[in-house]
Formats: structure tokens, sequence, C-alpha cells
């Protein structure tokens, strides 16, 4: 297929995607309305169970069985990204100097970011229950912390304050645990991921019964995910290098 | 609000949301990059966060996280759109990250990342 046909084609699909979102968006209710059915039921369901945040609620108590769902989805393609960026025949691993030229100022931020990013992260993903944010957004910025050291220039402390190995198992951890919590629901109550814990005051650090559980376990595993992800991308750009070594199929031809 | 700008207002943001989604699959189809594609796939996902978002939202709603400022009877914009949009957001950077891998992959072996290149199947 020729480029000129290509387009062609492109601008037929187009034109009619074009036209089935149209009459798609005429039918919707119009913008910015206040009919909005699921969000009253949601919204009166996690006040009901003490959960301020009601995103979080939806998440890790109404709808926590997609929340599984979706983990494992992210720690299905951590394995699949591991096993495609594995080194290949031809390639071998270097050692990372610590010489990476970065700019003092870069490396001054990072030092004063680091711990306040760690900090921000556990925050985030410890009161997920009752401000903004859970397990997803503070494992994502905890990561993005520790990966600030690669930023100023600090490759080998990074490599020596995550070690793969932990964190592929506590990845598996976080994933576990969070099965568990819904399994207990279902010993206690009778209910896969029941939420059995005592619901405690709206707002509290202690409230929401398993939804700030779920949302740690959650956290955890989303650490641990993107650690493993960003190493093996990490590991292709520095660590790997190519030695000309003959190609088998180059020998066999030879012989 | 009244008048035909107030129909134009009732659905522009859907418009906003499905014309992202097909500048991505524009971009997709004109690629000659394939990390180019894997961007475009994601700016095609972010046309469902406008649309869920958009679909959620209610003038004058607030975030629907409750305790001293908001209460039982504040008007939220709605949460089940947003938790949505953060299982979308996750599944996106799962998909993205795993098709970064795959054109490592491609690179590495047909010394090529341009989709046009890469006609013939391989065993």
């Amino acid at each position: 297929m020729s480029r000129t046909v290509r387009m062609i084609m492109l601008a037929v699909g187009l034109l009619g995607a074009a036209g089935v979102l149209g009459a798609g968006v005429v039918g919707l209710p119009a913008f910015g309305g206040d009919r909005h059915p699921y969000r009253d039921l949601a919204v009166s369901a996690g006040l009901q169970r003490a959960t301020a945040n009601v995103v979080s609620s939806i998440n890790f108590d109404q709808r926590a069985l997609d929340t599984f769902g979706e983990e494992t989805i992210l720690v299905a393609s951590v394995a699949a990204v591991a096993a495609l960026l594995r080194p290949s025949r031809t390639e071998r691993r270097r050692r990372v100097g610590s010489g990476l030229p970065v700019l003092e100022s870069t490396r001054l931020l990072t030092v004063i970011f680091f711990p306040v990013t760690v900090l921000v992260g556990i925050d985030v993903v410890a009161h997920g229950a009752i401000t903004p944010g859970g397990g997803f957004q503070g494992g994502v910025v905890l990561a993005t912390g520790l990966h600030l050291l690669y930023v100023g220039g600090r490759y080998r402390l990074l490599e020596r304050l995550r070690p793969i190995r932990i964190f592929e198992i506590t990845e598996g951890v976080g994933l576990v645990i969070f099965i568990a919590i819904g399994l207990a629901g279902l010993a206690i109550a009778g209910q896969l991921f029941r939420n059995v814990l005592s619901y405690g005051q709206l707002a509290q650090l202690t409230s929401s019964g398993t939804v700030v559980l779920l949302s740690c376990a959650v956290g955890m595993a989303v650490v641990s995910s993107v650690v493993v992800l960003l190493a093996g991308f990490l590991e292709q750009a520095l660590a790997l290098v190519e030695v000309s070594e003959p190609d088998q199929s180059d020998e066999e031809a030879a012989r | 609000m009244t008048g035909p700008f107030a129909e134009f207002a009732h659905y522009y943001p859907y418009g906003v949301a499905g014309a992202i989604v097909l500048l991505g699959v524009v971009g997709i189809a004109i690629s000659r990059d394939l990390v180019h594609a894997v961007v475009c796939l994601s700016v095609c996902q972010s046309g469902t966060y406008v649309f869920l978002l958009a679909v959620g939202y209610q003038y004058g709603g607030l975030a629907p996280i409750f305790g001293a400022t908001v209460h039982r009877s504040t008007p939220v914009v709605d949460p089940v759109v947003q938790a949505l949009s953060l299982t979308d957001i996750v599944v996106s950077a799962a998909v993205t990250s795993m098709l970064l891998a795959l054109v490592i992959q491609i690179a590495k072996r047909r010394r090529t990342v341009d989709p046009d290149e890469l006609r013939s199947l391989e065993g």
C-alpha cells in the first residue's frame, strides 16, 4: 500500500469516525449539567463509609475488584518489559561511572528535592483516603523521587538504593496483599473486597476502613513497578553495550 | 446562557475530546518513526481522559473530596469518571512502556524504527 493510498484510506476513515463521534455526542447530556446519577450514588456510598476522598472510595472500595485487575495489568506489563529488555547475546553489561556531566545547579536541586519528593510520595499514599491522591499517584511520585538521583548524576547511588531483586519481590507482595485484603472481606463478610474494618470518623487518617490499607498495597506495587520499569530502560540506555562478536549465522555461512 | 452559543458550549468539550483522538490517529498513520507512533497513541488516549472528565463536569462543582469546605450538600463533580480516568492513565502507562520496549527490540534487530521499512515479516 503506497503512501497516497494510505492517506486516502485515512481521510475516509477519519470522516467516518468523525461522523459517528458527532452523532454520538449530540445524544449526550449537555456539558456541565447537574444531572449525574452515578455521582449521587457514589458520593452517598463513599460518605456512608466515612471516606472523604470519594475517588479513592470508588477505586479501593466500591470498584476494588476492577482496581485489582488494573494493578494486574500493570504488573503483567512490567514483566513483559523486563522480558523484552533483557540483554541479547551480543550485549554485555558495563559499569556505569559516576562522572556523568551534570550542572551544579541541577545537582543542588536534586539534593534538596530528593528527600522532599520521597516524603510527599509517602504522604500522598498514606492520605489517599482523605486528601487527593492514593496508591497509584503516590507510588509514581515516590519512584520519581528516587530517580531524581539519576537526574543529579548519581546513577551508582540510585543502583545501590533500589536493589532490583527486592523491588521485583515487593511488586508481587503488593499485589498479594491487595487480593489478601479482598479475600479477608470474603471470609469475614461473605463478599469479595467487602470493607470489613470500622469506618471511623470522616477525614481522620484512620477513617474509611480498608481503603487506606488497599491504597498502601497499591502504592507498594506501583513504586516497585515503576522502579523495575525505569531500571530496565535506564540499563538499556546506560549500561548495555554491543560487543562485536561474530553472529552465529555468519559463522555458519563462513564454514 | 441561551442562543446558538449555548448550544455550541454544550458540546464543545466533547468535540475537543474527539478531535484529540482523531489527531492521534492521524499522527500514527503519517508516522515515520515508531517512537512518534507510540507517543501519538498516548495522545489518542488523552482524548479519552478529556472526554471522561467532560462527562462528569458540573458548572460550579467542586472536587469530590469531602471535609471542611465541601459538605454533603455541596455540588461536586462526578468522582466515578475521575476514578475511570485514573484506570485509563495507568493502563496507558503500561501500554506505552511495553510498546517502547518493543521499539527498542525492533531498533536492535532491524536497525531502523521507520514503519515503512519494516514491511517484510521476519521469522
